[in-house]
């Protein structure tokens, strides 16, 4: 039984005007917002790394050269870290569904949530600002001494981090307000969906790590415009004090990429498998111990900085506790799918996914975080593969997964399954091809951010290139499919896929006011063993 | 409502005079206690640090408590606060083990790591 | 509803999204504590800054300590704790509807604030007249010791952050003063005061911990 019509009032249609999408406090809209600016920054930091995949076809120049090639790869990561991946499932998908699994009206404080989308766009600006004017060309980790010697536009890039740093600041305290204050009557914390778990340790994380970060960028500001000479060898400072810094905030942050991931993984486990969730406390556990874990084991990018040997043994040794809770995780979404009734919609299959890559993303992180395996492998390609399996591999699919499963509920349309498919493959495909090939060209010996390169790696290269292509055209095909949906899909109801959670009540799209009524939440999110709900 | 009660607490005048007339004084006597060398801690750091590192301590827990009123609140404020002290100690703990401990120097002695292993017996 | 039961269902002061004053004051006032924690964090790097470079140099940092003045230093902590001080009894006087007693109080607090900013004008004056600055304009030639610009690069970012931090909380006291005397904070509603007192004690705080630090290491 379907409708013809989508329901009237809706949040997308109801108040009309430019105005009443600028000036909104609706979270739906300011998530709808989010998903469009982080959308915006994804297709640029796509477009670097297409051009950092074509320059490296071949040892010799192909389109840049090596000066041009570093600000391409800075700006890849820059707009990729700080635009892209950390706003992107907590400030897009999170203000949108967050406050409709709480049963809430909306978040706890409208005004400072659509505030920090504006922070945001601010930032943003300051961003493309250095992308223009001689772009920042450091690293996006803009490491002492020669981000305050470059002459590339170094000040713009590091205020554009400070000003975004608010941004996830203020969603991070809105979400873990929201979480402790909104929940509807009968919503116990154990009553919470997976997800909202994995957003509150993110909410935490973005208020701890975020503020140093901040006096981090501001203290390199000033060394460059003041030469204050704490991080500046030449003038007694010290350059891996930057390091610290540095890292006490984008170690931790690194799970504030993947954690909200994992939260959607937990999600759509159990809503294709129809099957209550294995081990909920200690999915919902793992997410805080990772969380509290991750701020103590920032030394290890640091292993050949010539920081103390002391330090990187307990660095060393502390980085494989944070594997035990990520691991908690894997084995119980495995446990989740055995004898579970599986479904392979579109959103499964970038779940799936997810559970192959993640494991070799988490596993080779176990590698570098050896001391002496990470001398060997120390700014390889090695490293650029791990990360790209559990970044993209992870929080990208998981976001993905996510975008399609919620996307009915968002719009009050079912984009096309064929296609869907389609593109799940394409990514899985353009993916492995990608990154696989530099786990090997890492291991031996082909350094990161490197312009050229000896022969004998250009093969791989070539693989690589190619299957960043494919991954294009996945994407191409995506975006289409996505927005035709937005005008032309097929209207569905209010639960199209027979889940638990509370933001499958209501309406899709949902009312102004997400409720009719404050829903009772009588059962749990994953109780399908007692209830049944026919897809709609 | 007893907890909505609870949360218009209003702290006695006596309270806040107290507290603020104990801040003063102390402020006073970490003057003039910096004038006194108190020598230094087994090798590590003077004591005269950390007698004013502790006069401060107590200052803050009293504006904390009172002023702040977590004496009174909801445990989870109480919570957060401590929070963010303990991973400020997290923060700076741990980049001192490697700043402190920098200069340390390994002596290395060159030599088979399994000495019973089959290929030294060969030789 | 005892305290509310004068008012209508839904007093004007109330958010939509909210079903009752007091899940919005305890919202409120979460959010400003974790407000805080940033703060606290954002000051921490400095403060890791300052341990860091003065166990690797304890003696720069006594000898460079003695251009500090202390008579100052101390001033301006008593001139912050009666600001504490008046600050609370601001939010005491509001919550017993009394609102010209609470304004009066929060003048009070403008007051010190703004001395201790004069103060602190006269101390980085001082500096600047002789030539103690951060980094590559330090020019003062009468401290032993290698490289005494590092201790004035943390000297001048801590206190010049914590005095960007008063300067900001006088908007915020300006700001409920105002909220004030136009009779919108009573004994039902006063959370934009108690959250602003509350940021204004952590400013507070963090000076208690600047004096001895910076001032007094003697």
């Amino acid at each position: 039984m379907y409708d013809k019509a989508l329901p009237q009032p809706n949040y997308l249609s109801e108040p009309k005007g430019l105005k009443s999408w600028l000036l909104t406090t609706d979270h739906k809209r300011i998530g709808l917002m989010y998903f469009a600016a982080i959308m915006g920054a994804f297709i640029l930091g796509g477009i670097f790394a297409m051009l950092i995949r074509i320059e490296l076809i071949s040892p010799s120049k192909v389109m840049m050269g090596a000066d041009a090639y570093n600000q391409v790869f800075t700006l890849h990561g820059a707009i990729m870290i700080f635009l892209f991946i950390i706003p992107s499932i907590p400030a897009a998908l999170g203000n949108l569904i967050l406050p409709l699994m709480l049963g809430a009206k909306d978040v706890a404080f409208p005004r400072l949530n659509l505030c920090s989308w504006y922070i945001y766009v601010f930032g943003a600006l300051f961003a493309v600002y250095s992308m223009f004017a001689n772009a920042v060309d450091t690293g996006w980790t803009f490491y002492t001494p020669y981000s305050s010697e470059t002459g590339t536009a170094v000040i713009s890039m590091a205020l554009a981090v400070f000003i975004l740093g608010f941004s996830s600041i203020f969603t991070g305290l809105n979400f873990i307000v929201t979480i402790h204050k909104l929940r509807a009557p009968g919503l116990t914390w154990y009553k919470l969906p997976l997800f909202v778990w994995a957003i509150y340790a993110t909410g935490i994380l973005q208020v701890m790590a975020t503020p140093v970060i901040g006096i981090t960028m501001v203290l390199l500001v000033l060394e460059r415009v003041a030469g204050i000479g704490i991080f500046d060898p030449a003038m007694g400072g010290d350059p891996v004090l930057f390091q610290h810094f540095f890292w006490f905030y984008s170690h931790p942050a690194v799970y504030i990429m993947i954690l909200p991931g994992m939260g959607i993984i937990s999600e759509l486990i159990t809503a294709f498998s129809r099957k209550k969730i294995f081990g909920y406390k200690a999915i919902a556990y793992s997410s805080l111990a990772i969380a509290f874990i991750s701020f103590l084991v920032w030394g290890h990018h640091m292993f050949v900085s010539g920081q103390s040997r002391f330090a990187a043994m307990i660095f060393s040794f502390l980085t494989f506790f944070v594997a035990v809770p990520s691991a908690i995780k894997v084995f119980n979404w495995m446990a989740t799918l055995y004898k579970g009734s599986i479904s392979f919609a579109t959103p499964m299959l970038y779940a799936l996914s997810f559970l192959f890559l993640f494991a070799i993303g988490g596993l080779t992180g176990v590698f570098l975080g050896a001391l002496a395996v990470d001398v060997h492998l120390h700014d390889t390609y090695f490293v650029v593969a791990h990360f790209h399996y559990v970044m993209m591999g992870g929080t990208v699919v998981a976001l993905l997964g996510g975008i399609h499963y919620w996307w009915p509920k968002v719009f009050g349309r079912m984009y096309s399954e064929v296609w869907g498919k389609v593109c799940a493959a394409l990514v899985f495909i353009g993916f492995n091809v990608t990154f696989l090939p530099q786990f090997v060209m890492g291991s031996q010996g082909m350094p990161r951010r490197y312009y050229t390169y000896p022969e004998q790696y250009q093969a791989m290269h070539l693989f690589s290139t190619i299957g960043s292509w494919i991954l294009g055209v996945g994407f191409l095909i995506m975006t289409i499919y996505l927005l035709h949906s937005v005008f032309k899909g097929r209207i569905v109801g209010k639960n199209p896929w027979g889940a638990l959670t509370l933001e499958w009540e209501t309406t899709s799209p949902p009312s102004p006011h997400n409720f009719e009524a404050t829903p009772e939440v009588t059962h749990g999110p994953y109780d399908y063993d007692k209830i049944v709900v026919e897809p709609t | 409502m007893a907890e909505n009660q609870q949360q218009h607490h209003v702290t006695p005048l006596w309270v806040y005079l107290g507290v603020g007339g104990a801040l003063l004084v102390l402020t006073v006597v970490t003057v003039a206690v910096a004038k006194v060398d108190f020598g230094v801690l087994v090798g590590v750091s003077s004591l005269n640090i950390i007698v004013a590192m502790i006069i401060a301590s107590i200052k803050a827990i009293l504006v904390a408590l009172f002023f702040m009123h977590l004496i009174y609140d909801a445990k989870i404020n109480m919570a957060v606060f401590i929070t963010a002290l303990l991973f400020l100690g997290v923060f700076i703990g741990l980049t001192m083990f490697d700043t402190v401990r920098r200069a340390d120097v390994y002596e290395l002695e060159e030599g088979p790591i399994k000495p019973k292993a089959k290929i030294y017996q060969n030789q | 509803m005892a305290t509310t039961s004068t008012h209508s269902a839904h007093p004007d002061y109330l958010q939509h999204h909210f079903s009752d004053p007091q899940q919005q004051q305890e919202a409120a006032k979460l959010g400003m504590w974790i407000f805080l924690l940033t703060e606290v964090l954002l000051f921490g790097g400095l403060f890791c800054a300052y341990v860091i470079y003065r166990s690797w140099d304890p003696q720069l940092f006594i000898n460079a300590n003695k251009e500090l003045s202390v008579p100052l230093g101390a001033l301006n902590t008593i001139v912050l704790i009666t600001s504490s001080v008046t600050m609370a009894l601001a939010i005491r006087c509001v919550q017993l509807n009394k609102s010209k007693q609470s304004a009066a109080y929060l003048i009070a607090t403008l007051a010190f604030a703004a001395v201790f900013l004069v103060v602190k004008y006269f101390e980085y004056s001082h500096k600047i007249h002789l030539g103690q600055l951060p980094g590559q304009f330090y020019t003062y030639t009468g401290i032993e010791g290698n490289n005494p610009h590092i201790f004035f690069s943390v000297y001048f970012m801590m206190t010049g952050l914590h005095g960007l931090h008063v300067l900001g909380g006088m908007g915020a006291i300006g700001w409920v003063l105002w909220k004030t005397v136009k009779r919108q904070l009573h004994s039902e509603y006063y959370t934009p005061m108690e959250n602003v007192g509350l940021y204004w004690h952590l400013v507070d705080m963090i000076w208690i911990f600047l004096f001895p630090l910076l001032y007094l290491i003697g």
